[in-house]
């Protein structure tokens, strides 16, 4: 007899999702499967708009990653007006972006996360989020919160409004910064170093006890996807070509956003509102590649400032494959983010008074790709002769996880389930590698909903055996 | 010689007694006289039509209510402007406008300044009742410097108004018949190859909504300016 586990809603993530587990005759995992139950078609709302009002319009689809969304957008219409935006209007995006990494993965690794490694994988569910920590811990749970106000601090001194800034505007950005906002980033930077050190310290530390977790949590051969810096051989998140690396970190493909649909193949399954992107050379579901900080980390020999550098050397020893290490490879970008962040803005050229250009559009259709936190971001569209959307291809960061993600749970599913019931210890893990990813689920299907997922349990005959409901 | 202006008639308005010439509106004289009614499709400057009736006021022992932009004063009259009728009657217009539109100020250029979206916070409309029309109306970028989008549009007519009245070009008009009215540019020409059409602006200025806007602005960035047509009228007085 087969049987089916279902989580649902997977919780501690960003949207709704649920996870089914199905069993066989002899009531062993014969499959698992990750499901998203909402969507929301933001490419359609788009139709018919003028190509500038995107930027402000695809903002929404996520209230997390905003920042991602607008850059991603606004350099598509940038694209369709032909033009390339330079100087002091690019380190400007670039630091909001760096500050937008900072304060989604602070969320994800303090807020989300860190609960499962300091209060246990088995812990009480009730006590193992961010308010059990801070009775724990008051000192970790501090410096998440700290860390994650210095991310979205930034965003509010320069876009003006954390959630929906507007300031980020085609052609470049709608004001110049102030040399007080500038003085006031400069001066919260120490802090943020500290928290930052503070952290790897004790993670690294705590990484042996989680030798288990490491092994099973999607460990596995992939492929990895990111941006490269156009003329160098470093890290970047706001533009660049894109990357496949294998799991060795050699290159297997190296191409300009322009060619994307040549390198990448997009997938549907009836089961799930997500698409399942894969590497168009090695076909479906060959092609399973992973995007994201663990990927960003994997695809390159260095990441272009020193401390983060010296990270990523002791970085490469651990076994990269494991999606686990996407916990402390979001530790380092954020290391790496407040370097940038305190290079950019040390140069007086940041305050510069030319930040937009304007053109109106001049060819038919424009990509944009940036480094969202969770991974390569991808905006296309097209524009008809005035300059009114016609179509839009959103390949979203999490989406690129999504194949990896199934086999994730595949993995752990089967090392963890025994017999039909559903218990906490293996509910959690199942969760905890999905977790690992960070998912944004609003994002990938532009769905909108509380953090939820449910689990199901079903038997060979598809009969539900248990189920969660969170 | 004393230059002869209309006579002077007595009405009340709120309780309280006020004087005023016979060729004023009852909105004119609540203005003099500190009574503020809301309104949309008047504007100072350009002629007067009713379109939005957000004005509406109560005068004791008429049936109807009326507006009082387009209503002239009458001896003995008493008029109310501000009930509990009144003010349901005007949140409902305001919640037809934005059903009847499509308005997400959220990502509107004109969000946080237009017209239509300060009457809704200032009448209290917390929600809209009715069913969202969605319409699928046009869009169109075609000209230089202007975008207009009849989606955003409430037909309260200033435009048409003061392109023919004060720039003299009578480039707008409404066309087709109740939901399906929709403003045009000459015969239903796309903006952009308008042989009327100055680019001088001003249509733009008076919308009060994003309807008529300016090319390129991001959410919340436009901001039209209405002085000058009170700097215009002005001069033109002077002149006569
Ligand atoms: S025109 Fe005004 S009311 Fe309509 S969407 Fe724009 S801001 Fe909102
Ligand atoms: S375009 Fe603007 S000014 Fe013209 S009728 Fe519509 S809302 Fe009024
Ligand atoms: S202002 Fe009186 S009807 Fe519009």
């Amino acid at each position: 007899m087969t049987q089916q586990i279902v989580i649902d809603p997977v919780t501690r993530i960003e949207g709704h999702s649920k996870i089914t587990i199905q069993l066989d005759d002899t009531g062993n995992v014969a499959d698992a499967r990750f499901h998203v139950t909402q969507y929301r078609g933001f490419e359609k709302i788009c139709v018919g708009r003028p190509f500038y009002e995107m930027p402000a319009l695809m903002g929404r689809i996520c209230g997390i990653c905003t920042i991602s969304h607008m850059l991603a957008s606004a350099q598509a219409c940038e694209e369709v007006m032909s033009v390339r935006v330079m100087g002091t209007a690019r380190r400007l995006r670039e630091v909001v972006n760096y500050a937008s990494l900072i304060q989604s993965h602070a969320l994800s690794f303090f807020h989300l996360s860190s609960p499962d490694f300091l209060l246990g994988m088995d812990s009480d569910p009730a006590k193992r989020s961010i308010f059990g920590l801070m009775e724990s811990n008051p000192e970790i749970a501090r410096d998440g919160v700290r860390l994650r106000r210095f991310g979205q601090r930034i965003i509010e001194l320069m876009a003006g409004k954390r959630i929906h800034p507007t300031w980020i505007v085609v052609g470049g950005v709608s004001e110049r910064l102030s040399p007080e906002t500038r003085e006031e980033i400069l001066g919260m930077i120490p802090e943020a170093y500290e928290i930052l050190q503070r952290t790897l310290g004790w993670f690294k530390r705590t990484l042996e006890d989680y030798r288990e977790e490491i092994r099973i949590f999607a460990d596995f051969p992939s492929l990895f996807m990111g941006l490269v810096d156009e003329h160098d051989e470093k890290h970047e998140i706001y533009r660049g070509r894109i990357r496949i690396a294998d799991v060795n970190g050699k290159v297997v493909a190296e191409f300009h956003r322009n060619r994307y649909q040549e390198f990448i193949g997009e997938a549907v399954e009836p089961w799930t509102y997500l698409k399942f992107p894969y590497y168009l050379p090695e076909g479906y579901p060959d092609g399973i590649y992973r995007v994201g900080p663990l990927a960003r980390l994997n695809i390159l020999d260095r990441l272009g400032t020193p401390m983060a550098d010296q990270e990523l050397v002791e970085f490469k020893d651990l076994n990269r494959l494991s999606s686990f290490h996407y916990h402390l490879a979001r530790l380092i970008e954020c290391l790496h983010a407040v370097e940038r962040i305190e290079q950019y803005m040390a140069d007086p050229a940041i305050l510069g008074n030319r930040v937009r250009a304007v053109a109106n559009a001049n060819v038919d259709s424009g990509i944009g790709v940036t480094e969202a936190p969770r991974g390569t971001l991808i905006h296309h569209y097209t524009v008809d002769e005035q300059g009114l959307i016609t179509g839009a291809n959103l390949v979203v960061s999490t989406t690129h996880n999504n194949l990896a993600m199934n086999r994730g749970v595949l993995q752990t599913a089967r090392r963890y389930v025994d017999g039909n019931k559903l218990t906490e210890g293996m509910l959690n893990r199942v969760e905890a590698v999905i977790r690992s990813f960070d998912p944004c689920l609003s994002c990938s299907t532009h769905a909108y909903d509380r953090l939820s997922l449910d689990v199901e349990l079903r038997g060979p005959e598809g009969e539900l055996l248990d189920e969660v409901l969170r | 010689m004393a230059v002869v202006r209309s006579r002077i008639k007595t009405l009340k308005i709120d309780g309280q007694d006020v004087g005023a010439h016979e060729d004023e509106t009852i909105l004119e004289v609540a203005r003099e006289n500190g009574i503020m009614i809301p309104t949309l499709c008047q504007l100072d400057g350009l002629s007067l039509v009713g379109a939005c009736r957000l004005c509406l006021v109560e005068v004791v022992g008429w049936r109807n209510l009326v507006p009082a932009c387009t209503t002239y004063v009458e001896e003995g009259m008493e008029v109310i402007t501000n009930s509990e009728r009144l003010q349901k009657y005007r949140r409902m217009i305001i919640e037809l406008l934005f059903a009847e539109g499509n308005h997400v100020c959220a990502v509107c250029v004109s969000n946080g300044n237009c017209e239509l979206q300060w009457k809704a916070q200032k009448l209290g409309m917390d929600h809209v009742r009715f069913t969202n029309q969605n319409p699928d109306r046009r869009v169109d970028m075609t000209h230089e410097h202007f975008v207009v989008d009849a989606n955003r549009c409430i037909l309260c007519t200033r435009c048409v108004r003061v392109c023919d009245e004060i720039e003299g070009a009578h480039t707008w008009d409404i066309f087709g018949r109740g939901e399906n009215s929709t403003i045009i540019s000459d015969f239903n020409l796309p903006w952009g190859e308008s042989p009327t059409c100055s680019s001088c602006g001003k249509c733009v200025n008076v919308c009060p909504t994003g309807a008529l806007v300016e090319k390129g602005k991001a959410a919340g960035e436009m901001i039209k300016r209405t002085e000058f047509l009170a700097y215009l009228t002005k001069m033109r007085e002077v002149k006569k």
